[in-house]
C-alpha cells in the first residue's frame, strides 16, 4: 500500500470479514463487468518522494525565472515584493487543508479572514459589498457583465478595447451563450474614445467596462465615462489594479456600480498564470445579485461575535439553475494571501509601492526614450506600466535581452496588429535603478 | 478575537522596503490630481509579530485535514501531500511569468502536456484542456462545447439539458449559465438514474445529460451503458461530472461508459488542497470528436519543442487568463506520479472499503436510504432520530464537533430527507474509522437518552451555533470603525 493509504493489508482483509465480504472486488458488484478496466493504467511506476523531488525539479528548471532573469513583463501580472512571513502563515494547516467554511463553529478562522478580506476590498474599491473572491480577474470581469445584464434586463455591453486581451476574450465566451451582444469602443491617445461611448450606448446597452490603469498603463478618465453610463441608466463596471487603489481615485468614489479586478498582484507569485484571485465590489443596491461566497458578521448564542456564510440564497446550491452563477470553489487560499498582504503593507506600505511604481515606471519611460530607440506612443497618464513604439521588432528585441538575463516587456502588436513594434513595459518597486540602467543600456544598443 | 483593524495603530508597520533610488517626483505632478484619492483607503497598521499572530491564531479557529478526521460527502477531503507543497514552490514554478516566451517555460508547457496524458488515459478520454479554475467551471466548459458541438453541426434545436434530481446544484447552475433549459430526470427507488423517466425526455430537442457516477448517493449507475447508448440515441452528448471520481481511479473509466466529456477535480480526486474553499481545478476531457472545441490554447507539442496553440477555429474560446491554476496543476501531477497505476487503484478500493465500512457500522443506528453497497461514501438519514427524539441532523452534525470530527455533507443530496453523506477516503486507518463510528453510535444514543445534549451542541467549540438568520436579514459585509 502506498504511502498515502491507511490501511494495512491485513485491515483490509478484516474489515472485508466484518462487513461480510470476502473480497474488494465484491463491493464493486454495481460496476457492470462490460465498463470495468482489464488493463493497468498506462501512467508512470509510482516513485519514491526522493525521485519524485528529483524529477519536477529537473523539469522546473527547464522555465526561465524571474529571480534569475530580471523581468519587465506586466500585462496583467506583475512581479511584486511578497514579505517572507505571508508563505509561512499560508502554509498554516487549519487554512490549506480545510474547504468552504460549511460549519462555522470550527472555522471562524476562514471566516474572519474573508470578512477581513472583504472590508480591505471595500475600501480599495470604495463600494460597500465584497464577495470572497472570483476566479480571475478575467471570468470576475465576465461574471460583472452578466450580473449588469440581469439587474437592467438589457443584452448589450460595451467595453473599451483598452482593457485586457484576455478579459475581453473571456467576456466573449461567456456572453456569447447567454445572447449577450459585446461592443467595444475605440480609444484615442491611449484613452476610452468618448465620443465613441456616446454613438454607441443606448437603450439595450447594460453595462460599460473599463479598465483602470487600462492594459496600456494609462489612467481611464471614469468620471467622465460614469457621467454618460449612468445618464442612459447602464451600470458601470471598472476593473481595477489593487496596486493603484492607493493613490488612485477608487471606482466607487468614481461613480462604478462594480469594480472588479485581477488580484494577483496582492502578495500571489506568478504560478505561470494561476492560481490568481478575482476580485468584486458592488453597491448596497446589486447586494443580492452578486456571484460568489459571501461572509457575514452575526452572533453566537452566548452573544460573542462570530461570522458565517451568507446571502446564500442567490447560490448554486440552493437556487439550482436560478442561481446568480454557478461558482461554488473560488480562489479562498488566495485571497486569504491578499488579505496577509494587505496587512502586512499596511496603508503606508501599499502606498509606498505605488508610489515606487509610479517613479520607477517614469524613470524607465524617460530614460529609454532617451535612447532614441524608442519614441512616445500616448501622453495620457501612466501608473506603473507604459507603452512607447521599438525600433527593432519587439521579437528581436527581447530575444536579445534574454541573452543578457532580462525578460523584456509585452508584444502589444499581438493584440493590437496596428501597434506595429508596440512595447509594454511594466516597472514594479522591485527593480533597481541598476537593473533599470542595464535593461535601458541593451535595449537601446 | 480582535478583527486586524481592532488592534490596528497608526505609525505601526510590518514592512519594509528599499529607498526609491530613481529620481521621486510628487504623485500629482505625474497624474493629474483629479485622478488622486483624497485618502489612503484604511488598511491596517500593525508590527509585523502582530500581524504573525493574528493569523496564527485566526488558524487555530479552523478545522483542517490535519487537525483531524473530515468525512465531508463529496468533497473528498484527502491527505494534502507536503512533498506536494514543496514542489509546488520550486522557484521555477512560481517565479514564471505567463506571458514569457515559449522557450523559456518548456519545463511548465511539458508538465501540462504530460498532465493531460495522464488524466486522459486515468478517465479513457482522447484530449483534455487544463483551464477551468474549478470544477463549476469544467462544468460551464463542457456545457458550451456540447452548444457549439450541436451548432456546428446545424442541430439548432437542442436546447435542453437532463439533470438528475440528486445532482449537485453547480449541474443545473451551468447549464442555465450555458444558455441551456434545465430539465431534472428521477432518481428511481434505487436511487439511480429512472430508465423509464429518462426515456420519455429524450427527443431531438436533448442536447445532452449531465451524470455523476457514481452518484450524489455514492451508487454507481449499473445501467450507465444503457443510459449512454439512449442519450447518444436521441443526438445527445453525455457529460460526466468527476466530484467522485476518486470511487473508480483504475477500476473504470468514463470514457469506456460511453461519456464524451468529463471534468476532474484535482482537489478532489488528486489531493490538491482545497484551501479553505480554493484554488481548486476543474481540467476538461473529450473525446476525439469534441477536441477541436476545447478552450484556448492548448498545450501541444512538435518535435521535442512543447507550444501554445491557439489556432483552433471552433474553440469555444477563453473562460480564464492564461492557461489553469498552474500550481494547482503541480500538485496533481506529482500527486499522480507518487502513486502510479497501483496506487490510484489502491485509493479507489480503500476509498470504497471505508465508505462500505463506515455504512454497515451504522446502519442499525441510522436509517440508511438505500441498503446496498455503496462506492466512495455512504448517505444516511437522520429522520430516526428526528421523529423520535426531535433531534435533527443538523444537531447530530454540531454533537460531532465536540468530538473533533468535521461533520459529514448535511442536507444533500436533496433527495433524501435529513441527509447525512459520509466520505471517509482512502487516508484514513481502521483505527480513526472505528473512533468515528464510535462516536456516531454514541451521538445516536445519547439522542435517544439525553436529546438537550446533543441539541445544543456544540459544547467544546470557541463559538456556539451562529444566528444565521440576522446575518442574512441585516448583513453585515464589513468592519467599519
Amino acid at each position: 500500500m502506498t504511502r498515502y493509504i491507511g490501511n494495512t493489508n491485513e485491515d483490509r482483509e478484516q474489515m472485508l470479514r466484518e462487513i461480510g465480504y470476502e473480497n474488494i472486488s465484491s463491493l464493486f458488484k454495481s460496476v457492470p463487468d462490460s465498463v470495468l478496466l482489464r488493463k493497468k493504467l498506462d501512467i508512470p511506476e509510482a516513485l519514491s518522494e526522493m525521485e519524485l523531488v528529483k524529477s519536477i525539479k529537473s523539469t522546473s528548471k527547464e522555465n526561465k525565472n524571474t529571480d534569475e532573469y530580471v523581468c519587465f513583463l506586466g500585462a496583467g501580472a506583475y512581479d511584486h515584493y511578497t514579505p517572507s512571513p505571508i508563505d509561512q502563515l499560508i502554509l498554516r494547516q487549519e487554512f490549506y487543508t480545510s474547504y468552504t467554511p460549511y460549519q462555522p463553529e470550527i472555522s471562524q478562522g476562514t471566516l474572519q479572514a474573508i470578512f477581513e478580506y472583504q472590508t480591505m476590498i471595500s475600501e480599495l474599491t470604495g463600494l460597500p459589498v465584497s464577495n470572497a473572491s472570483m476566479y480571475d480577474g478575467a471570468s470576475a470581469l465576465a461574471e460583472a457583465a452578466l450580473m449588469s445584464c440581469e439587474t437592467t434586463k438589457r443584452k448589450e455591453v460595451l467595453i473599451a478595447s483598452t482593457v485586457h486581451p484576455e478579459s475581453r476574450q473571456v467576456l466573449y465566451t461567456y456572453a456569447k451563450y447567454r445572447n449577450i451582444t459585446v461592443k467595444e469602443l475605440a480609444y484615442e491617445n491611449g484613452q476610452v474614445s468618448l465620443d465613441d461611448l456616446k454613438s454607441k450606448i443606448n437603450k439595450d446597452t447594460a453595462a460599460v467596462i473599463v479598465q483602470n490603469p487600462n492594459f496600456f498603463g494609462i489612467i481611464e478618465d471614469v468620471e467622465l465615462i460614469s457621467e454618460i453610463a449612468h445618464e442612459n441608466k447602464s451600470l458601470l463596471t471598472v476593473s481595477a489594479d489593487p496596486i493603484s487603489l492607493s493613490i488612485l481615485k477608487s471606482p466607487g468614489e468614481m461613480g462604478a456600480d462594480i469594480a472588479v479586478g485581477e488580484g494577483q498582484s496582492l502578495g500571489n507569485p506568478l504560478n505561470f498564470g494561476g492560481p490568481y484571485l478575482g476580485f468584486m465590489a458592488v453597491t448596497e443596491k446589486l447586494m443580492r445579485k452578486m456571484p460568489g461566497r459571501v461572509v457575514g458578521q452575526t452572533t453566537d448564542k452566548d452573544g460573542r461575535r462570530g461570522f458565517v456564510l451568507t446571502l446564500q440564497t442567490r447560490e448554486q446550491h440552493i437556487r439550482r439553475e436560478r442561481a446568480t452563477s454557478n461558482i461554488c470553489t473560488n480562489q479562498a487560499l488566495n485571497a486569504l494571501q491578499a488579505t496577509m498582504y494587505l496587512t502586512f503593507m499596511g496603508k503606508e506600505g501599499l502606498r509606498e509601492v505605488a508610489e515606487q511604481c509610479l517613479n520607477k515606471s517614469h524613470y524607465t519611460y524617460n530614460e529609454l526614450i532617451k535612447t532614441g530607440k524608442f519614441r512616445p506612443l500616448f501622453t495620457a497618464p501612466f501608473f506603473k506600466e507604459f507603452v512607447v513604439i521599438s525600433e527593432e521588432p519587439v521579437s528581436l528585441l527581447n530575444e536579445k535581452l534574454l541573452k543578457n538575463n532580462i525578460i523584456g516587456g509585452y508584444k502589444i502588436e499581438k493584440d493590437y496588429p496596428h501597434l506595429k513594434n508596440g512595447y509594454l513595459i511594466a516597472v514594479t518597486e522591485k527593480r533597481t535603478r541598476e537593473e533599470i540602467d542595464t535593461f535601458v543600456r541593451k535595449a537601446g544598443e | 478575537m480582535q478583527l486586524i483593524f481592532e488592534i490596528s495603530k497608526k505609525g505601526r508597520k510590518a514592512y519594509s522596503l528599499p529607498k526609491c533610488d530613481v529620481p521621486e517626483a510628487p504623485v500629482d505632478s505625474l497624474i493629474d490630481s483629479k485622478f488622486l484619492r483624497k485618502e489612503s483607503p484604511d488598511l491596517p497598521e500593525v508590527s509585523e509579530l502582530d500581524a504573525v499572530r493574528h493569523f496564527t491564531r485566526m488558524s487555530q479557529r479552523n478545522h483542517g485535514v490535519n487537525s483531524g478526521f473530515y468525512p465531508l460527502g463529496s468533497c473528498t477531503m484527502k491527505y494534502n501531500p507536503k512533498v506536494n507543497e514543496a514542489v509546488a514552490r520550486f522557484d521555477g514554478f512560481t517565479k514564471i511569468h505567463p506571458y514569457q516566451e515559449e522557450e523559456t517555460v518548456q519545463g511548465a508547457l511539458k508538465l501540462m502536456y504530460e498532465l493531460d496524458g495522464m488524466l486522459s488515459e486515468i478517465t479513457g478520454m482522447d484530449q483534455f484542456t487544463l483551464q477551468p479554475a474549478a470544477g463549476a467551471q469544467g462544468e460551464l466548459v463542457g456545457l458550451m462545447i456540447i452548444k457549439d458541438y450541436h451548432l456546428n453541426r446545424k442541430d439548432e434545436k437542442r436546447t435542453k439539458i437532463i439533470v438528475p434530481d440528486s445532482a449537485h446544484g453547480t449541474n443545473p447552475a451551468s447549464a442555465a449559465l450555458a444558455g441551456f433549459d434545465v430539465v431534472e430526470v428521477k432518481s428511481n427507488e434505487k436511487g439511480l438514474v429512472d430508465m423509464e423517466s429518462l426515456k420519455s425526455l429524450m427527443g431531438d430537442d436533448i442536447a445532452g445529460f449531465m451524470l455523476t457516477n457514481p452518484n450524489t448517493l455514492g451508487l454507481f449507475d449499473e445501467n450507465i451503458l444503457q443510459i449512454s447508448e439512449m442519450v447518444h440515441e436521441a443526438g445527445g452528448l453525455m457529460y460526466y461530472d468527476g466530484a467522485n471520481a476518486n470511487a473508480i481511479l483504475g477500476i473504470s473509466r468514463p470514457g469506456d461508459m460511453g461519456f464524451d466529456i468529463v471534468h476532474l477535480n484535482l482537489h478532489k480526486t488528486f489531493s490538491t488542497p482545497h484551501g479553505g474553499g480554493g484554488p481548486g481545478a476543474g481540467p476538461v476531457g473529450v473525446k476525439k470528436h469534441l477536441s477541436e472545441f476545447l478552450p484556448v490554447p492548448v498545450v501541444s507539442k512538435m518535435g521535442d519543442k512543447y507550444y501554445l496553440d491557439y489556432d483552433r477555429p471552433l474553440s469555444i474560446g477563453k473562460v480564464k487568463s492564461a492557461y489553469g491554476n498552474f500550481g494547482v496543476l503541480v500538485r496533481a501531477y506529482a500527486y499522480i506520479l507518487s502513486m502510479g497505476p497501483e496506487g490510484l487503484r489502491e485509493v479507489a478500493e480503500n476509498a470504497v472499503l471505508n465508505a462500505n465500512y463506515i455504512q454497515n457500522k451504522l446502519k442499525d443506528k441510522y436509517f440508511l436510504p438505500i441498503d446496498t453497497e455503496c462506492m466512495h461514501e455512504c448517505v444516511f438519514s437522520g429522520i430516526w432520530q428526528k421523529e423520535k427524539n426531535g433531534v435533527t441532523t443538523l444537531d447530530i452534525a454540531k454533537r460531532l464537533l465536540d468530538f473533533g470530527f468535521h461533520p459529514p455533507t448535511i442536507y444533500f443530496p436533496l433527495i433524501v430527507e435529513e441527509a447525512m453523506m459520509i466520505e471517509p477516503t482512502e487516508c484514513e486507518t481502521k483505527e480513526t474509522l472505528d473512533e468515528f463510528i464510535s462516536v456516531m453510535r454514541q451521538i445516536a444514543e445519547e439522542a435517544e437518552n439525553n436529546p438537550e445534549l446533543v441539541k445544543s451542541a456544540p459544547h467544546t467549540t470557541v463559538i456556539s451555533r451562529l444566528d444565521e438568520a440576522t446575518a442574512a436579514r441585516k448583513p453585515i459585509l464589513r468592519y467599519t470603525k
